[in-house]
C-alpha cells in the first residue's frame, strides 16, 4: 500500500488538494449566502437572518437541509436527460474554474515534495485562457436549463440569459488583454510576479493603475457574466418568474445557486489576481512592520467576538461565540509568536482579504443598484463596453510599443 | 500501457461515441450535445499533443460560440424529433458498409506506412502560444487580415439574413 | 508517446462518421453539425502532423480553419432560419424544389 502511494504520489497529492479545496469552496459558498443576506438586509435597514444560531450563522445549514428535503418535481413533457444535465453541467464547470487559481507563491515542503498552493501545476502556460474556456462553456448550463423545462418563461429566461452571457464574454476577454500584454504571459503566477517588479511601489505598482479602463470593463462584464445584480433580469424573482430556473426545485436549484456563487468567487479571485496584485502586500516591501497586519486584524476581531458573545441573547450563542472568538484570537497570537508561520501566511492573507473585498462589493451592488432592462443591458454590452475594452487594448499596445512594459 | 496511451484511448473512445451518438439521436438538441462532447474530447487530444493554445481556442470558439449558436437556433426554431421516412432505410446498410470500407482503407494505409512518420519529441523550446503568435503575425499576417475581413462579411451577412421583411 | 498513426486513424474514423451523418440525416441542422464534425476531424489530423514534424504550421492552419468554420456557421444558420421561416419545415427532403 505504501509503495503504491509513493509511486503515484503526485496523483494522491492532487486528489487530496482537490478534496480539500472542494470542501473549502463549498463552505465558503454557504457562508457567502449568509453574508449576502446579512449585508443586503443591513443596507435595507433590517436584520437579515438572526434567529437560526448566533447571528444567523447556522442559516446556511438550515437552507441546505431545506434543499435536501424539499419535493423535487420534474415538469411534464420535459426532456429528462437535458433537464438533469443542465444544473450538473453548471455546477461542474463553476467548480472546475477554481482549480486554475493559485493561492500562494511558495510551495510547502511536505514529505520531501514541493506542494504548490493551487491545483493546477505552476507552469500552466494557458492559465487564464483555460478559465475563459470554462466560462465559455458555462453558457450551456443556462441555455439548456431554460429549454428543457418545457415552459415559456423558462425558455425566454434561458435565451435572454445566455444571450447576455455571450455578449459580455467578448468584453470580458478583451478587457484582460491589456493585463496580458503587460505581463507577457497567460500564466496567473507570472501576472502576479509582473506586478511585483517594483516592490517599493506597493499599492501603486499594481495593474489597476495603468489598466483602470480594463479593470472597470472586466468587473462590469464579469458581473453580467455571472448574472448578478444589476444584470440579473433573466433570473430575478419579480421579473420572468425566476427565469430559467423556474421549474427547478430543491437540489437542482441549489446546484444552480452554488454555481452562481462559485463563479462570483472565481471572478473575485481573478480581479484580485490580475488587477490588484494577488498575494502582494499593498505596502512597500521595506515596511516590514506591516507583516504583523494579519495578527493586528485577527486579535481585536477575536476579542470583539468574545465580548459580543458573552452578552448574546440565547444560551447557545453565549456558549459558542466566545469559543469562536477565542479561537480567532489564539490564531492571531500564533502568528505573532511563530515568525516562519507569519511569513507563510502573508500571501494567502492578502489574497483572501482582496477576494473578500470584491465579494463585499458584489453584494453591495446587489443591495444598492436597480436592475437593467434587457434592451438597455444588451445595448450597454455591445455599444459601450465592447468599444471601451477595444480602445483599452489599442491604448495599452500603443503605450507598450512606445515605452516598453513599465 | 503508458499513461498517455490510456488517456488517448479514453478520449478517442469519447470522441467516437459522441460522433456515433450524433448519428443515432433523433432530436437535434441531443445531436448538438453529442457534438459538444466530441469537441471537448478533441480539445483534450490537442492538450495531450502539447498544443495547449489550440485546445483553448477550440473550446472557446468551437465549443463556446459556434455550438452555442447551433443550440440557440435549435431552440428558436423549436426543432422537433426527426420524421421517419422510408427512403433512407434502403441505402442505409450499404452506405454504412461503404463508409466503414472508406475509413478502414484509410486506416489500413496509414497503419502500414507507420514507419515513415514517427512522433518527434515536444515542439522545441518555443512554447505553443508564443510560437503560434510569432507565426501568425509574421509569416501569416496576410491570411490573418483576410480572416478578419471574412468575419466582418459573415457578421454583415448574418445581420442581413436575419432581418424580417419590411411588408 | 502516442504514435501519430493513431491520431490519423481516429481522424479518418471521425471523418467517415461525419460523411455518414451528412448523407443520411434529414434535419438541416444535423447535416450542418456533421460538417463541423468533418472539420474537427481534419483539424485533428493537422495538429497530429504538426506535432510529428515539430513545426507549428499545422496549429496555425487549425486556427484559420476554426475561424472559417465560425464564419460559415454564422451565415449558414442564418440561411437555415430563413428556410425554416419560408417552408415551415426543417426536413431537407421537403426543400428540394426551387418553387414552393
Amino acid at each position: 500500500m505504501r509503495s503504491l502511494l509513493a509511486a503515484n504520489a503526485e496523483l494522491v497529492i492532487t486528489i487530496v488538494k482537490i478534496v480539500l479545496l472542494l470542501f473549502i469552496v463549498l463552505t465558503v459558498n454557504a457562508y457567502l449566502t449568509w453574508f449576502e443576506r446579512k449585508v443586503v438586509a443591513h443596507i435595507q435597514s433590517r436584520w437579515g437572518p438572526h434567529r437560526v444560531g448566533p447571528h444567523g450563522l447556522l442559516q446556511p445549514l438550515a437552507d441546505g437541509m431545506k434543499f435536501l428535503f424539499k419535493e423535487d418535481p420534474t415538469p411534464a413533457g420535459a426532456d429528462k436527460f437535458v433537464y438533469y444535465l443542465a444544473p450538473l453541467l453548471a455546477l461542474t464547470l463553476a467548480l472546475t474554474s477554481i482549480a486554475i487559481i493559485p493561492f500562494g507563491p511558495e510551495p510547502i515542503r511536505l514529505f520531501g515534495r514541493d506542494i504548490y498552493l493551487g491545483i493546477a501545476p505552476p507552469d500552466l502556460n494557458i492559465g487564464i485562457l483555460a478559465l475563459f474556456a470554462i466560462t465559455a462553456l458555462g453558457v450551456y448550463g443556462v441555455a439548456l436549463a431554460g429549454w428543457s423545462s418545457n415552459s415559456k418563461y423558462s425558455l425566454l429566461g434561458g435565451l435572454r440569459s445566455s444571450a447576455q452571457m455571450i455578449s459580455y464574454e467578448l468584453s470580458l476577454t478583451m478587457s484582460v488583454v491589456g493585463v496580458l500584454l503587460m505581463a507577457g504571459s497567460f500564466n496567473l503566477r507570472d501576472i502576479i510576479n509582473a506586478q511585483a517588479r517594483h516592490p517599493e511601489r506597493g499599492f501603486f505598482g499594481w495593474n489597476v493603475w495603468p489598466q483602470i479602463l480594463g479593470f472597470f470593463c472586466f468587473f462590469v462584464a464579469a458581473i453580467a457574466e455571472t448574472n448578478r445584480a444589476p444584470f440579473d433580469l433573466p433570473e430575478a424573482e419579480q421579473e420572468l418568474v425566476a427565469g430559467f430556473n423556474t421549474e427547478y426545485a430543491s437540489f437542482k436549484f441549489a446546484m444552480f445557486f452554488i454555481a452562481e456563487y462559485t463563479s462570483m468567487i472565481t471572478v473575485s479571485c481573478l480581479c484580485s489576481i490580475m488587477f490588484f496584485g494577488g498575494w502582494l502586500s499593498p505596502f512597500p516591501a521595506s515596511w516590514t512592520l506591516t507583516h504583523y497586519l494579519p495578527s493586528v486584524v485577527l486579535i481585536p476581531f477575536g476579542l470583539w467576538v468574545i465580548m459580543d458573545g458573552v452578552r448574546y441573547e440565547t444560551i447557545f450563542g453565549r456558549m459558542v461565540l466566545p469559543v469562536v472568538g477565542a479561537a480567532i484570537t489564539a490564531l492571531g497570537a500564533l502568528f505573532v509568536v511563530v515568525p516562519s508561520l507569519n511569513e507563510f501566511i502573508q500571501a494567502p492573507f492578502w489574497l483572501l482579504s482582496k477576494i473578500f473585498l470584491f465579494l463585499f462589493v458584489y453584494v453591495w451592488m446587489r443591495g444598492t443598484l436597480p436592475r437593467f432592462r434587457y434592451d438597455q443591458l444588451m445595448a450597454f454590452g455591445w455599444k459601450l463596453l465592447l468599444p471601451v475594452s477595444i480602445v483599452n487594448v489599442i491604448l495599452t499596445s500603443f503605450v507598450i510599443l512606445m515605452w516598453g512594459a513599465k | 500501457m503508458t499513461a498517455p496511451l490510456v488517456v488517448f484511448f479514453v478520449l478517442a473512445a469519447l470522441a467516437v461515441i459522441g460522433a456515433v451518438s450524433l448519428i443515432l439521436q433523433k432530436h437535434p438538441i441531443h445531436s448538438a450535445l453529442s457534438l459538444i462532447v466530441v469537441m471537448v474530447a478533441i480539445a483534450g487530444l490537442y492538450l495531450l499533443m502539447g498544443a495547449e493554445f489550440v485546445a483553448a481556442v477550440q473550446i472557446i470558439v468551437y465549443g463556446g460560440a459556434i455550438m452555442v449558436l447551433f443550440v440557440f437556433v435549435i431552440m428558436l426554431l423549436n426543432a422537433g424529433v426527426e420524421e421517419h421516412t422510408n427512403l433512407s432505410k434502403m441505402a442505409g446498410a450499404p452506405g454504412l458498409l461503404l463508409v466503414l470500407a472508406l475509413a478502414g482503407f484509410v486506416a489500413a494505409t496509414v497503419a502500414k506506412s507507420g514507419a515513415s512518420v514517427q512522433a518527434t519529441s515536444q515542439t522545441g523550446a518555443l512554447s505553443s502560444t508564443k510560437g503560434i503568435s510569432e507565426m501568425v503575425f509574421k509569416d501569416f499576417v496576410y491570411p490573418f487580415e483576410l480572416t478578419s475581413f471574412l468575419i466582418l462579411v459573415a457578421i454583415l451577412g448574418a445581420t442581413v439574413l436575419a432581418q424580417r421583411e419590411k411588408s | 508517446m502516442v504514435p501519430t498513426n493513431y491520431y490519423v486513424i481516429l481522424s479518418a474514423i471521425l471523418f467517415g462518421l461525419g460523411v455518414f451523418a451528412f448523407i443520411f440525416k434529414r434535419n438541416i441542422i444535423t447535416i450542418f453539425m456533421s460538417i463541423e464534425l468533418m472539420l474537427n476531424a481534419v483539424n485533428l489530423a493537422f495538429v497530429a502532423f504538426s506535432q510529428a514534424f515539430g513545426k507549428l504550421d499545422g496549429q496555425v492552419f487549425v486556427l484559420f480553419v476554426i475561424v472559417v468554420a465560425a464564419a460559415e456557421a454564422a451565415v449558414g444558420l442564418g440561411i437555415i432560419i430563413l428556410i425554416a421561416r419560408n417552408r415551415q419545415t426543417l426536413n431537407v427532403e421537403r426543400v428540394d424544389l426551387l418553387k414552393l
